[in-house]
């Protein structure tokens, strides 16, 4: 196991818990994680929030984008010009069917409608959308989203 | 009305409840409690081990195997032996796949006890053998094991005990309720006083995966060892697997051959889709297994230095998933301490006294927990300490 896998699992997990699950010197893993974050390995560290389970009104869309590339540059230039919108969680390039796949979050679905129309669809080279709204989360980053169970495993021990 | 006590086993009456239950029952019956209770891992079996039991039953694999277990996985379990322990045992006829650790402790026990044998008992130790023991018309001869010796069972203290009855040695590490660990070391000088004798040693070591910083080394891979050793052990522990009740023996021939036939009259076979399940663990659960001890290995530290903290004295655990602090000095009980603890602070431990007599002063605290969960403890046990100081 490595510093990376245990911190993508638990980026909670202090320099002193990953020196004892990896058998390393505290200081020796601290200037590894200095390093990492240096060179861009890791680029952040978040917790996982089931918006579901708050008050906050929360969509998410996944928009397929189908784009003609430029000339040069490909298709970085369109995909970076939508990473700007903060509305936009998530940027990829896809192979198949169409080229760039956005997550994209907002209040209402009206609301991602709209700056679908409004913002995405306009963007110079973008020749289709299609938005299909995420009706429910199941698993995320690895994650279940289910609320923690009961701990049933008193009944049986002796 | 029928008279029980006419029809009952004089022998088994006398024998008493696990103390661990009695401990459980009171926390099933007080609210809000945290319990640090448990000795069974609180993770899933990892999905790929359940889906090939799923998919054994799915296939129509639902009749008994061989009596010893199916060949593939006494194969898998000979190779994983020698892959990560450098044993050596013929799946043929030195394996037999039990019903968990727990068969393979009651067979091996009922294959050698004649009635008056002395059986060698280091406490604190597991529930299950003193009863087993008294149940085979044994006599378990207790050594109460030390903290200063970090619990381990010393070689003086072992020839100290052995008397012409002397059977068998029960050699319960890495240790329920300590956490403690033998090193080749003390092997060794447990090996040097048993190789003169008849001596046999029955080593439980289901927590074989559950060491920390050093690997386990069992006591059949000391010189001289392996002919009079019984290696119970299962796949509970390391692969999270309590509820699949899955075990193995491994030991020589002559011996396997009599526990086979207690084995085969008593049990037939172990269940068939928990043998595919194991198969999948043996051949490709290595990963699952660090996975899991790297995060028991948090949590013991965390623990270990939250307990610290609060001024318990505890030995540094190096194996299992337990701590074992000293918790009073004698002014109350442990039972008292424990009981204060839980209703006092809503904080559930089991008092060390399950565990034998010599756990007295002492509790156990699984550490088979989220983080989360062992901070909170962490948390009211401060504020209980707090009060009394």
């Amino acid at each position: 196991m490595t510093i990376l896998e245990l911190l993508e699992n638990d980026g909670r997990l202090t320099p002193k818990e990953l020196a004892v699950m990896l058998d390393k010197e505290t200081g020796d893993i601290k200037k590894e994680i200095e390093q990492l974050e240096a060179e861009g390995v890791i680029l952040g560290y978040k917790a996982l929030i089931d918006w579901d389970k708050t008050d906050r009104e929360y969509v998410t869309a996944l928009i397929e984008i189908k784009v003609i590339p430029q000339r040069d540059r490909g298709f970085d230039e369109i995909a970076e010009k939508i990473c700007h919108y903060p509305e936009v969680k998530t940027v990829y390039l896809m192979s198949g069917g169409f080229d760039i796949a956005v997550l994209v979050e907002g209040k209402t679905m009206r609301e991602v409608a709209l700056f679908v129309a409004e913002k995405l669809a306009l963007i110079e080279s973008v020749t289709s959308t299609a938005t299909h709204f995420v009706l429910r989360r199941y698993k995320d980053k690895g994650v279940v989203y289910k609320a923690p169970g009961k701990d049933e495993r008193g009944e049986g021990s002796i | 009305m029928i008279d029980y006590s006419k029809i009952l086993s004089d022998k088994i009456v006398k024998i008493k409840p696990s103390g661990i239950r009695k401990f459980f029952d009171l926390l099933n019956d007080a609210k809000d409690v945290i319990g640090l209770t448990v000795g069974q891992p609180d993770f899933e079996t990892p999905w790929h081990i359940s889906e090939e039991a799923i998919k054994s039953i799915e296939n129509g694999k639902t009749y008994y195997t061989a009596n010893s277990g199916l060949v593939t996985l006494r194969e898998a379990i000979s190779e994983y032996l020698l892959r990560r322990f450098s044993l050596r045992y013929e799946p043929s006829d030195e394996i037999i796949v039990t019903v968990g650790g727990s068969e393979a402790i009651d067979v091996s026990f009922r294959s050698l006890i004649n009635p008056g044998d002395e059986v060698i008992l280091p406490l604190p130790a597991f529930v299950c053998y003193e009863p087993i023991i008294e149940l085979c018309g044994g006599k378990p001869v207790i050594i109460n094991t030390k903290a200063e010796n970090n619990f381990r069972l010393t070689a003086e203290e072992l020839k100290a005990s052995i008397t012409d009855k002397t059977k068998l040695l029960v050699l319960p590490f890495p240790n329920n309720p300590t956490g403690a660990i033998l090193e080749r070391e003390d092997l060794e000088n447990i090996a040097k006083v048993l190789r003169p004798t008849n001596i046999a040693v029955l080593s439980d070591e289901i927590y074989a995966e559950l060491t920390y910083g050093r690997k386990h080394v069992s006591v059949a891979s000391i010189e001289g060892m392996r002919e009079r050793t019984i290696i119970a052990s299962g796949f509970s522990k390391a692969y999270a697997m309590t509820g699949w009740r899955l075990g193995y023996i491994a030991a020589p021939a002559e011996i396997t051959k009599q526990i086979y036939k207690i084995h085969q009259y008593g049990i037939m076979c172990a269940p068939t889709a928990s043998q595919f399940a194991g198969l999948e663990a043996m051949k490709n659960g290595d990963d699952d297994i660090e996975y899991m001890k790297s995060q028991y290995n948090r949590r013991r530290v965390i623990l270990l230095d939250g307990l610290r903290s609060l001024g318990f004295s505890c030995f540094e655990p190096e194996g299992a998933f337990y701590l074992f602090p000293r918790i009073t000095n004698g002014e109350i009980t442990s039972d008292e301490f424990c009981e204060k603890l839980l209703y006092e602070a809503g904080v559930a431990i089991v008092p060390g006294t399950a565990f034998g007599k010599c756990g007295e002063g002492f509790a156990r605290l699984s550490y088979a927990y989220s983080v989360n969960h062992i901070e909170q403890a962490l948390e009211r046990m401060e504020k209980f300490i707090k009060k009394y100081n």
